[in-house]
């Protein structure tokens, strides 16, 4: 870009003053909440399917109401970064299916429908005493009494959670690939980075539930944010150093090597988010230790965040006119 | 019919005439634009030049906007032209995401996605666009791309060879030309931004998008509780008694 404006030597004299960063931080969080969203549905799947229920305690309800918690905080995000927020109705009404957007606040929609519906069967099954003894709200009472008689149908909607996390999960690297402006979102990569960010996010928010649960399950949780970490690493420095280097991908890149706040942002996210928590979860391994694994969790969250803001934001700065 | 727009940048002089007439015809607030001319200056001194380069939506056949938008507030005509429902749109601003030549904005008044419409109202009663009209050179020249007889047509195919788009590298397939157009002009990498430098502004980059004073729990109440309407009037008398309460 800077050879280009070398040999043109043109310089933009007069002009009319351009937007500034139109999805900010709101949208991070609304992409990070749904990694977890989603994330704690596979990893807390995996384990379902590979440990004893007295290894994994509580897992059934704890699922899906982290995802519940999570999906509600990534459509409330989603709803107030609108402009016109009380016409969200529209996507339903009208909805316009070339769009990334309508096709995936539908599946989002129904996907948190039936993470609610475990989210009661599973907390009716999990403290069916506290409902049937402890709790003096009527509905709960007879909504819990219902659900603990269907909690069968928890092991039949499960499969299907799980199949739509997956699209859930990628809509909006889509999204991104219909934002035809932002070069650097159009890469590939964008599909795997959100399946990382979601393996990430997950096992690292059931590792702070994983306290009482066995050592293999745990072993196996850290195992996943220790792949997912590194794997999601890799992916960002190919897409940083290698990547398909259009103009314009190169030049919003520019954003973060030639310094600034979005260099020691992406390069802090790296380092706190992805290279430490590796190395402190793959140590922390052997001895089982707790503590160590959850502040890789932590790290691992907080560094999340920032990779995907700094990604989210430096698109945005380019002119595109 | 396919209606598409040609601009002749070795007629154009930068009067900003094309501007004010959007801005009129069309209302368009404060701190918006829909149609604007660029000036950039070529070269080292002595050997300088200065170009002019109006910009507006491109109007393209295969429109990343009208794609993207989740509730078909952009859509086709039966024209070509793409046009804007603001009634319908939510405000997301994907397709000022996706549109790659930066020719959306998020209205301030009424926080909706709005852009040149080729000024569809007018070509409906048959009348040309504002800017065609006020353009004292005539370097705004637009009509039917599929009647080889119209003017457009038979200026493209005596400009064979100098007919540019912008950024044909999106295939986005825009139905605005340009003829004298350059690297220079018409990429947006290909000349400097200098942050704070201009003939007769420094603000480069705005603050806010949509209405400045729309915080979050406004966009759920304003509908109920807004005091009054926004018009470009009530943003000046927000903006100077500001400046008040500043000083």
């Amino acid at each position: 870009m800077e050879n280009t404006i070398h040999a043109t030597q043109a310089v933009v004299s007069l002009d009319v003053a351009l937007p500034g960063i139109i999805w900010g931080w709101m949208i991070t969080l609304n992409m990070w909440a749904k990694s977890i969203g989603t994330g704690v549905v596979f990893v807390g799947a995996y384990l379902l399917y590979r440990h004893k229920q007295e290894d994994i305690i509580g897992l059934r309800w704890i699922i899906p109401l982290i995802s519940f918690v999570a999906l509600n905080l990534f459509l409330l995000f989603t709803l107030v970064d609108l402009h016109q927020p009380l016409r969200m109705w529209h996507i339903f009404a009208y909805p316009h299916w070339t769009s990334a957007i309508t096709v995936g606040a539908w599946m989002a929609s129904l996907f948190v429908g039936l993470v609610t519906v475990l989210t009661v069967i599973g907390l009716s099954d999990g403290f069916g005493d506290f409902f049937k003894r402890g709790c003096r709200i009527t509905l709960i009472k007879n909504l819990a009494k219902f659900a603990g008689r269907h909690a069968t149908a928890y092991d039949k909607i499960l499969p299907f959670v799980i199949f739509l996390a997956i699209p859930v999960t990628t809509y909006t690297a889509i999204i991104m690939a219909e934002s035809s402006a932002r070069e650097l979102w159009q890469a590939p990569t964008e599909m795997m980075q959100m399946v990382w960010a979601a393996f990430m996010a997950g096992s690292s928010v059931l590792l702070f539930a994983s306290g009482g649960w066995s050592k293999e399950a745990r072993k196996d949780l850290a195992m996943v944010l220790a792949f997912s970490v590194f794997a999601s690493f890799v992916m960002y420095m190919g897409e940083y150093f290698f990547s398909f280097k259009s103009s314009e991908a190169e030049a919003t890149l520019a954003y973060v090597y030639s310094g600034g706040v979005y260099e020691t942002e992406f390069w802090f996210g790296m380092a706190i988010g992805f290279i430490a928590p590796f190395f402190l979860i793959v140590s922390a391994i052997k001895e089982d230790n707790k503590t160590l694994m959850r502040f890789a969790a932590i790290l691992a969250l907080v560094g999340l965040y920032l990779a995907k803001d700094v990604w989210l934001k430096i698109p945005q700065m380019l002119p595109l006119s | 019919m396919k209606l598409g727009f040609l601009v002749d940048l070795n007629l154009c002089m930068g009067c900003k005439g094309c501007e004010i007439a959007c801005k009129v015809e069309n209302e368009v607030p404060l701190s918006s634009w829909r149609l604007r001319v660029k000036y950039i200056d070529i070269g080292t001194f002595p050997d300088t030049s200065r170009s002019f380069t109006p910009l507006r939506c491109n109007h393209c056949e295969n429109a990343p906007c009208e794609r993207i938008c989740p509730v078909s507030a952009l859509h086709y005509l039966e024209n070509g032209i793409v046009n804007i429902d603001s009634s319908r749109c939510i405000g997301c601003a994907g397709c000022m995401m996706a549109c790659p030549y930066g020719a959306i904005y998020m209205d301030p008044e009424t926080n909706t996605a709005d852009k040149c419409t080729y000024c569809a109202h007018r070509i409906e009663s048959g009348m040309m666009p504002s800017c065609v009209v006020a353009c004292p050179v005539e370097a705004n020249i637009f009509g039917d791309l599929e009647d080889d007889h119209s003017h457009i047509s038979r200026y493209i195919m005596e400009h064979q060879g100098s007919v540019q788009v912008r950024k044909p590298e999106k295939h986005t397939n825009p139905t605005h030309f340009y003829v004298g157009g350059g690297n220079q002009t018409l990429n947006p990498l290909a000349h400097e931004r200098i942050e704070g430098y201009g003939l007769f502004n420094n603000v480069t980059h705005l603050k806010h998008n949509g209405d400045p004073h729309h915080s979050i729990l406004d966009r759920f109440t304003a509908p109920f509780f807004a005091e009054e309407k926004l018009d470009n009037t009530s943003f000046m008398n927000s903006a100077s008694s500001k400046a008040e309460s500043h000083k």
